[in-house]
């Protein structure tokens, strides 16, 4: 029942979206896209809308106007397929949510048995694989309360990416880490990029934003203000944006 | 005043005792496990999206915790038999107890399934498991882990409760008890004989549901800290 791609290189494209918390406008006409192997940034300050914007793309937030195709699937229409869309794409969030009665194996086996009916076996070996990407091979039967912060968002990533999703997004995933950790998760999902994933983050790492993104989109009150490759942070040409990167959040 | 205790004249029916003791802890065990089924799908009703199923599940949990279980006992037992339905005593008494453990069930499991945090639904449905998935995988254990020292007295008071079965003749442990002591004339040795016994139950019990917490939660065992 997976619908066909319609756009032929967009992984994610968002016209002119709306969305609403009661009379709060979050988002005010957010228009975007992301093309294959592309890395996206959405940076701008608390409450700019930056996050909705990456979890009306998994749909965990319903819009009120406009046009989300993610993979193909129209992602605005409540007729939308939820369990394909999200076999496309992969979430990661700030406060890790690896499940803590499982082990490490467990939580990266799950999904990829439960929803793809891989076998035991193979799903092991899976969990080995993506466990090896992200330097965790033997916390493999370790509990999540087990593991450093770090180490918890590496697993949480490994098990996303056992889903083999098409597009990976990652909603502050450093945010609750201490700086060395925070290395960590970071370098992580650099030889991601450097693998070609798809990606789209919501991230207060300017300095590590200015690193990987292909484009950078700076949101302002609901609204897509400034958006450009990464050099439009050490050269910006609004005044929200130069005072948001001059109030010391752009680490060299 | 002298207090004259003769407990030989009652220990002599022992098998009686015995046989008594292992009714309750049948009785105790059919309905823990049914009523812990009920009560799981009741507090999973409640969170329903058709406001019918979660009405029907309240107006269960609210009728069932506002009434006395030898009343709730009376109306399966009439209401059954009046009905023209005729079932034994024991299934009856488990039908009754079921029916009552199932409401209290319900309550303690929809706290623990409140106790969940948001974020590990979002994960499960991020990671495309369905709403059946996410309960059977991501919710059910965990809410039980959060709430295991409460369902456990449940079910031993429970266990404890099913003596007013005797009321409608069930062979259980008080109602062996009554018996005994009308033919002995021997009350408080047979009572203290009784009360003795449910300890030990309740020992038992409590012994079975420690070993249950080490198979249902490895993490716990892991990490040593088992309920």
């Amino acid at each position: 029942m997976q619908q066909k791609p319609t756009s032929s290189e967009s992984i994610v494209s968002l016209r002119d979206v709306q969305k609403s918390f009661g009379p709060l406008r979050v988002l005010d006409g957010v228009s975007f896209s992301v093309e294959r192997g592309e890395v996206l940034a959405l940076i701008g300050r608390s409450g700019s809308g930056k996050s909705t914007a990456l979890r009306c793309i998994d749909r965990f937030e319903k819009v009120d106007g406009g046009e989300i195709v993610v993979c193909g699937h129209r992602v605005d229409r409540p007729d939308v397929d939820l369990r394909a869309l999200r076999q496309d794409v992969g979430i990661v969030f700030q406060s890790y949510n690896l499940f803590p009665h499982l082990t490490i194996e467990q939580n990266i086996t799950l999904a990829p048995c439960a929803v793809k009916g891989l076998a035991t076996g193979e799903a092991k070996d899976l969990a080995r694989k993506v466990l090896a990407q992200v330097g965790l091979e033997e916390k493999l039967h370790a509990y999540p309360e087990q593991l450093s912060g770090g180490q918890q968002q590496r697993a949480a990533i490994a098990r996303s990416l056992a889903m083999q999703p098409k597009v990976m997004l990652f909603d502050e995933v450093t945010s609750a880490l201490d700086p060395e950790l925070t290395g960590e998760v970071l370098k992580v999902i650099e030889q991601l990029a450097a693998d070609g994933m798809t990606m789209v983050m919501v991230t207060h790492e300017m300095g590590f934003a200015k690193g990987i993104a292909d484009r950078i989109v700076f949101m302002h009150r609901g609204k897509v203000h400034e958006t450009g490759p990464a050099s439009i942070l050490t050269s910006p040409t609004t005044p929200e944006l130069t005072q948001f990167v001059g109030t010391g959040n752009l680490k060299s | 005043m002298s207090l004259q205790l003769d407990f030989p004249a009652v220990l002599e029916r022992w098998p009686s005792f015995l046989a008594g003791a292992v009714l309750t802890l049948e009785l105790a065990a059919f309905s823990t496990v049914c009523g812990a089924v009920l009560g799981t799908l009741a507090a999973v009703g409640r969170g329903a999206h058709s406001a019918l199923i979660a009405a029907a599940c309240k107006i269960y949990v609210e009728a069932i915790r506002n009434t006395p279980l030898l009343v709730q006992i009376f109306l399966v037992y009439f209401g059954l038999a009046s009905l023209g339905l005729k079932f034994s005593a024991f299934t009856v008494a488990v039908a009754a107890l079921t029916i009552n453990v199932g409401a209290y069930t319900a309550e303690i499991m929809r706290a623990g399934f409140e106790a969940i945090p948001r974020g590990q639904i979002e994960a499960a449905e991020g990671l495309a498991l369905s709403r059946l998935q996410i309960y059977w995988h991501i919710i059910l254990l965990p809410a039980i882990e959060k709430v295991y020292p409460a369902l456990t007295s449940q079910f031993v008071l429970l266990m404890l409760a099913s003596s007013v079965c005797s009321q409608i003749s069930a062979e259980e442990l008080t109602a062996v008890a009554n018996y005994i002591q009308s033919d002995t004339y021997r009350a408080f040795e047979t009572y203290i004989i009784v009360a003795v016994l449910y300890i030990i139950l309740s020992l038992v019990m409590r012994a079975g549901f420690w070993g249950l917490g080490l198979v249902l939660f490895p993490r716990r065992r892991r990490l040593g800290t088992p309920l």
